[in-house]
């Protein structure tokens, strides 16, 4: 089904380079995946053996029905004692609902099992990813994260709820029936066992090729999700270019994609179920062929052959239920890798456990310097600067000079890649995180805010923050507004706070570091969308709490280089030259060309 | 609440809030989209089940001879137990008797047949119905997804990224399950119901009767099941997309999760969300655990009706015991199928809330609609005109209360004022992210309403405060301005305005790929790729929302070189904190309180003594720095 898109050709090229090498497809573990999700069954150890006790019990009592039947035919039916019939008939009615409870019994206790096991893989799941450092999450799509997290979950919630027990009772039943087979006459039986030779061969090869497929159907569905994910999120950059119907091009080919490799699936696992379906009924014919010529040779009762046929008849259901049973447990096996190939990933970033008794923020960078992770050349390298507690220091650099990197050096959402960066003499990484991250504040170039109450958007990182303190670091970012919105402190703000202007949600933004009272506070080009007037208050009321913290102001603008007391020039991935900013306009030219005012304002100030 | 709430206090208390929607972290919205009302289920009901029956339309052919297909497999399949039972009863009689194999061969022919035609049939159902079902999934992802494009911004606003991702996967997904398994099993199950049915019948009335009077018990019995299920999946689908939501919001925001060690708290929602999840589902579980065992329970006590009255019967010779042991055999076989449905109901259910769910995105309209007989554009000049314009995004709120503006083609105009004042929402409107609650909006005196909406975006382009990058390489990204660029277009276009530097260091040029959300690329050079692709678009109206904010001065200065022979012929509205911008606009609009208060050439403007002049004059003292030199 090809995309009717007009532009096909480049939704081709772009699909293309759109399918980033998504993370290396491990080799598959398979069971061993699934196998290791069992301690999550743990609490549940002894309901789960329990659960056995009525799953077998109302096996039998299935079995055991028919005999009544039986009883009641080869008894009072054929005596014509009418008296007998009514105990026996009571009985059935006893078995009857005995099994039903039994049933009941086996549904209720599996059921909050798996679901405990699907929702604690889920929060642990959650917790793991919370763990992992931004390298990860800058590679990793979420919609792939995604789709691990609900659909593969569930995956495996289905096959262990169902599938795994019915996958038992089904060989059960399986190896008794062959088992009666056998020991009725065992020339037949012989042959069942050999008609299994087949299926069992079939179902080596069609386990290997389906588990192949059914990862790439999960794969390409996180991609997908990925593809809707960023749709949603860009909307307003599609609306502004119209562009709708190329998005849908893309999403189209995923879809397609998608439809393509399922159907790839269902003509496996078709060729597959119906081969699990007819196996069983050739053997049939030829069990009766066969019995029929032992009868005629007299080898064999007609009793025995009717009572073996009938039995045989048993098997057929058991056996094709076999192929639902092993795909479902294909997915979840598939399911499992894929997400403890997330669970297996380590955390880079962890705590270390040294404490500063009484923080004072002394910054350091000693020869730091970092690399991304896949990067041949290093984005700073050599960084020497040292903010007392109390001091400002403005990091100015050309767009995509590595100040951003620099910031985010220190609340280790990345960490160095040589020398160190310490606070108070302590290296960070030895830092408990938290500790660490208390110690530091940032707020982002980019706000960052989430689909939540302003009030939880500013209580972020302290959420036992006191009504006054929120009023004073609304105070200070100049975001009064924030009490003027319908529900005030309470109203919802937009995803990612899109029903706020711009300078609103940088204003938020800066609120919720100063709100955090750090020690360190970061401020990364944070008055960029603010009109002139509010930023200089905003400058005026940071002065004051600059003055308490240890301070890092990346600024593109003299007024806010000004917030600081030293300026450093970032060039070439290094800091090039620390000093006062006047000290740097006269002495070097490329600080002036990156701060000095406009040419013209030059001149209207003359 | 009070804002002194301490941490184990707050996670109390949305531990108790379990079951009801509104959560106090979520905040208030004007709407609340989760929440529905019971009554509405009935509508929401015949609402799925019409965009059912308009995704099954295309293939009712098919679906009849699907149906047709799986009798026939199901008539060979249950023909062989019996073909099993002639070929002993009447074939080996025969043989015993010496007369020959004949009618044994025969038979186990036909028993090969019959596993032939089961072999061909299962084969081309399973293939037929899975293509029907894959065919459907896509239509619905596509159709979903294409609605979610044309829905208009003030929907999304509300609606979320999560909560369209959970729409498009998890409920899809539930679907998707149906369709797997569930048409072969309700098939099959309702055949066997029926065939087994009739042979009761047939077989004894009186009995028959008997072993069917328990079906309006079952009835009643799978209606409530149907109605109690129904609620329960609906929850279900509310409780994954909450779990959704706030899974792609944290992702999304991990920079800021991280350093404010949001962590705890975010587990702490994420478990109370999950566990909501999880009691939900469990519920559905748990009314399947009555439900399965409650058809199984009429079922037996059927049998042993069967068996005392079937017994009677046939002590006083009212029955053969042959009639009574078949008898026997079919009832379980009745009841047995029931089993199978319900667990198909299961599937449906959930398959059937998540319809729900989708097709009240699909019965969404766009509040800024396209219109019926739109307007072709050929060579769109650029006049833009506000006529009486009011605006608001919450109702009794106004943003703009009323707005008249004209702006000539080919114009530069520079809008300025406070942040909040309303530029942003003045720049929508014209890109008609929204339509205005009075007044109108014109392009080159038409209507933005009546214009088409491929002549519109062919002569608007917005460059928006937050910049967008798609995972993809920054060609790709550029070249979404244009779809279809030459790579020279491309390059040419980041030449303009002075990105192809940062572009042609990158490690592999145009073809890096800039990562989820361009997370890849430094702020500035983000927004140098936006503007690069606006550019490519040459609309004849380019309006940039601070477009330049996060760039350097020197990037900057080259930038605004660039735009002064970029917007000589187009018209262009640009918005810009930093007043460098302003200088190459032929006018300037000072914006306070979403109306316009001051309007005319920046030269004139610094003149007089107004808005303007203060915000200059403040400007010319953030980028020097003459204020804090000492003394
Ligand atoms: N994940 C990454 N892998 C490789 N390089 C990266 C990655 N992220 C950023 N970079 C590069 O590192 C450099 C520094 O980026 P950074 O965001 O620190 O710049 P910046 O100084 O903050 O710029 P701006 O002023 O535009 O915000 C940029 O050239 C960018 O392209
Ligand atoms: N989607 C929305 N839903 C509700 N209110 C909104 C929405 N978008 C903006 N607003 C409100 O409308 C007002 C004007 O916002 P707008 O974005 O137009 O301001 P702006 O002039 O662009 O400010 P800035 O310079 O900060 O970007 C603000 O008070 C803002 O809170
Ligand atoms: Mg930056
Ligand atoms: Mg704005």
């Amino acid at each position: 089904m090809p995309p009717d898109t007009s532009d096909t050709e480049i939704s081709d090229t772009e699909t293309e380079s759109r399918t980033r090498p998504s993370p290396p497809l491990p080799r598959l573990r398979g069971a061993r995946s699934l196998w290791r999700l069992r301690s999550y069954l743990r609490p549940y150890a002894t309901r789960l053996v329990l659960v056995w006790v009525p799953a077998f019990a109302a096996v039998g009592i299935g079995i055991t029905i028919p005999l009544i039947g039986r009883e009641i035919i080869d008894g009072p039916v054929a005596r014509g004692d009418s008296e007998a019939l009514l105990p026996l008939a009571l009985l059935a009615l006893g078995l009857g609902m005995a099994e039903a409870l039994l049933v009941f019994l086996r549904r209720w206790l599996l059921a909050d099992a798996v679901l405990g096991l699907e929702t604690s893989i889920r929060d642990d799941f959650y917790s793991h990813l919370q763990r992992l450092p931004m390298g990860f999450h800058a590679s990793w799509q979420s919609g792939q994260l995604l789709s691990r997290a609900t659909t593969d979950l569930s995956a495996i919630r289905r096959f262990l709820g169902f599938g795994l027990l019915f996958l038992v009772l089904v060989t059960v039943q399986i190896v008794t029936v062959t088992g009666l087979l056998l020991r009725m006459y065992w020339p037949l039986g012989l042959l069942v066992v050999v008609s299994a030779v087949p299926i069992v061969l079939t179902s080596l090869h069609f386990e290997r090729r389906y588990i192949l497929i059914s990862r790439r159907v999960q794969d390409e569905q996180g991609d997908l999700a990925t593809v809707v994910e960023e749709s949603a999120a860009g909307i307003r950059t599609i609306k502004a270019f119209g562009r709708g119907r190329h998005v849908s091009g893309i999403f189209e080919e995923g879809a397609v994609k998608i439809y393509g490799t399922s159907m790839e699936k269902v003509r496996l696992s078709a060729r597959f179920f119906t081969f699990l379906e007819v196996i069983p009924n050739i053997t049939l014919a030829l069990v009766l062929l066969l019995g029929a010529l032992a009868v005629g040779s007299g080898t064999l009762t007609l009793g025995t052959l009717v009572a073996f046929a009938t039995l045989m008849l048993q098997l057929v259901w058991p056996i094709s239920a076999l192929g639902f049973i092993l795909t479902a447990g294909q997915e979840a096996m598939t399911a499992a890798d894929r997400v403890m190939e997330v669970l297996d990933t380590e955390p880079e970033i962890v705590g270390g456990t040294r404490v500063i008794e009484r923080p004072r923020g002394h910054l350091r960078f000693e020869g730091a310097g970092f690399r991304f992770p896949g990067a041949t050349e290093p984005v700073l390298h050599d960084i020497w600067l040292e903010v007392r507690p109390g001091e400002t220091v403005a990091v100015v650099g050309a767009t995509g000079s590595g100040k951003t990197t620099l910031t985010s050096l220190v609340p280790r959402l990345y960490d160095v890649s040589t020398g160190r960066i310490t606070i108070d003499g302590v290296d960070v990484r030895d830092l408990p995180l938290p500790e660490l991250r208390s110690l530091v504040a940032t707020a982002f170039e980019e706000p960052t805010l989430f689909s939540m109450s302003v009030r939880e958007n500013l209580t972020l990182g302290r959420y036992d923050a006191t009504e006054e303190e929120i009023a004073t670091a609304l105070r200070i970012a100049q975001a009064g507004f924030a009490y003027e919105l319908p529900w005030g402190l309470e109203t919802r703000i937009g995803e990612q706070g899109m029903s706020l202007s711009g300078g609103q949600r940088q204003r938020l933004a800066l609120a919720r570091a100063v709100l955090s009272r750090p020690r360190i506070l970061v401020l990364d080009d944070t008055l960029s969308a603010l009109d002139v007037e509010t930023e200089a208050l905003v400058e005026q009321a940071l002065r004051h709490v600059l003055r308490e913290a240890t301070g890092i102001v990346v600024a593109h603008r003299a007024s806010t280089v000004l917030l600081a007391d030293r300026v450093a020039l970032l060039l070439d991935g290094t800091i090039a030259h620390v000093g006062r900013h006047h000290e740097l306009m006269a002495s070097v030219p490329e600080y002036r060309a990156l701060l000095s005012a406009d040419p013209d304002a030059e001149e209207a100030r003359l | 609440m009070s804002g002194t709430t301490p941490p184990a206090e707050t996670s109390a208390k949305i531990q108790a809030e379990t079951g009801n929607g509104s959560r106090e972290w979520r905040g208030v919205a004007a709407e609340n989209q989760d929440e529905l009302s019971e009554q509405v289920s009935f509508l929401l009901r015949s609402r799925s089940r019409r965009l059912l029956g308009e995704l099954l339309r295309p293939y009712r052919r098919k679906i009849v001879l699907l149906v047709a297909i799986i009798v026939t497999c199901n008539v060979a399949s249950l023909a062989i137990p019996y073909l099993v039972k002639v070929g002993i009863d009447a074939g080996i009689p025969p043989m015993v008797a010496g007369a020959g194999p004949g009618t044994l061969v025969t038979v186990v022919s036909a028993i090969l047949a019959a596993a032939v035609i089961q072999l061909v049939t299962r084969q081309i159902f399973l293939r037929m119905a899975g293509r029907i079902g894959q065919s459907i999934l896509l239509e619905l992802r596509r159709r979903v997804f294409r609605h979610f494009q044309r829905l208009s911004l003030s929907f999304h606003d509300d609606y979320t990224s999560g909560r369209v991702v959970s729409r498009l996967t998890s409920d899809i997904d539930a679907i998707s399950e149906m369709l797997q398994s569930g048409f072969d099993d309700l098939v099959t199950a309702v055949l066997t119901l029926v065939g087994t049915a009739v042979l009761l019948l047939v077989l004894d009335v009186h009995l028959g009767v008997v072993a069917l009077l328990p079906l309006p018990v079952l009835a009643l019995f799978t209606n409530w099941f149907r109605r109690q299920s129904s609620i329960i999946y609906r929850r279900t689908r509310e409780a994954v997309a909450l779990v959704i939501v706030h899974f792609v919001e944290s992702m999304a925001g991990m920079r800021a999760v991280q350093a404010f060690r949001r962590e705890p708290r975010n587990q702490t929602i994420f478990a109370q969300l999950n566990a909501d999840y999880r009691a939900a589902n469990l519920r559905g579980s748990q009314l399947i655990a009555v439900f399965s065992p409650g058809v199984k329970l009429i079922g037996n006590v059927t049998v042993a009706a069967v068996l005392f009255y079937g017994g009677m019967l046939a002590i006083q010779g009212g029955v053969t015991v042959g009639v009574l042991a078949a008898f026997l055999l079919y009832v379980r076989q009745f009841y047995e199928p029931m089993q199978e449905i319900s667990q198909f109901y299961n599937t449906f259910q959930s398959a059937g809330a998540a319809l729900e769910k989708l097709s009240g995105v699909l019965q969404e309209r766009p509040s800024v609609a396209e219109p019926g007989a739109p307007v072709i554009l050929e060579r769109p000049r650029g006049r833009v005109e506000f006529q009486h314009v009011e605006f608001s995004y919450l109702d009794g709120t106004p943003v703009l209360p009323r707005l008249d503006l004209v702006v000539p083609a080919g114009q530069t105009v520079a809008l300025v004022g406070t942040t909040g004042a309303g530029k942003t929402t003045l720049a929508k409107l014209v890109a008609r992210f929204y339509d205005p609650v009075a007044g109108r909006v014109l392009l080159d005196g038409i209507d933005l309403r009546d214009l088409g909406e491929e002549s519109r975006h062919a002569a608007i382009v917005l460059v928006t405060q937050e910049n967008f990058l798609f995972s993809g390489s920054v060609a790709d990204n550029i070249r979404f301005g244009r779809p279809g660029a030459s790579m020279t277009d491309v390059m040419a276009a980041a030449r303009s305005i002075g990105a192809d530097a940062f572009v042609s260091a990158l490690p592999e040029g145009y073809d890096t790929q800039v990562g989820k959300q361009g997370g890849r690329l430094s702020a500035g050079q983000r927004q140098l790729v936006a503007f690069a692709r606006a550019f490519l678009a040459d609309p004849a109206v380019l309006i940039l929302d601070e477009a330049t904010s996060s760039l350097d001065v020197a990037g900057e200065r080259l930038v605004q070189r660039a735009m002064q022979t970029i917007l000589a012929d187009r018209t262009a509205l640009i918005i810009a904190h930093r007043l460098s911008t302003v200088e190459i606009a032929d006018r300037v609009l000072v914006m306070d309180g979403g109306r316009i208060v001051e309007d005319g050439p920046p030269g004139e403007l610094v003149g007089r003594a107004g808005r303007y002049a203060g915000l200059h004059r403040a400007w010319l003292d953030s980028i020097s720095d003459h204020r804090d030199l000492p003394g």
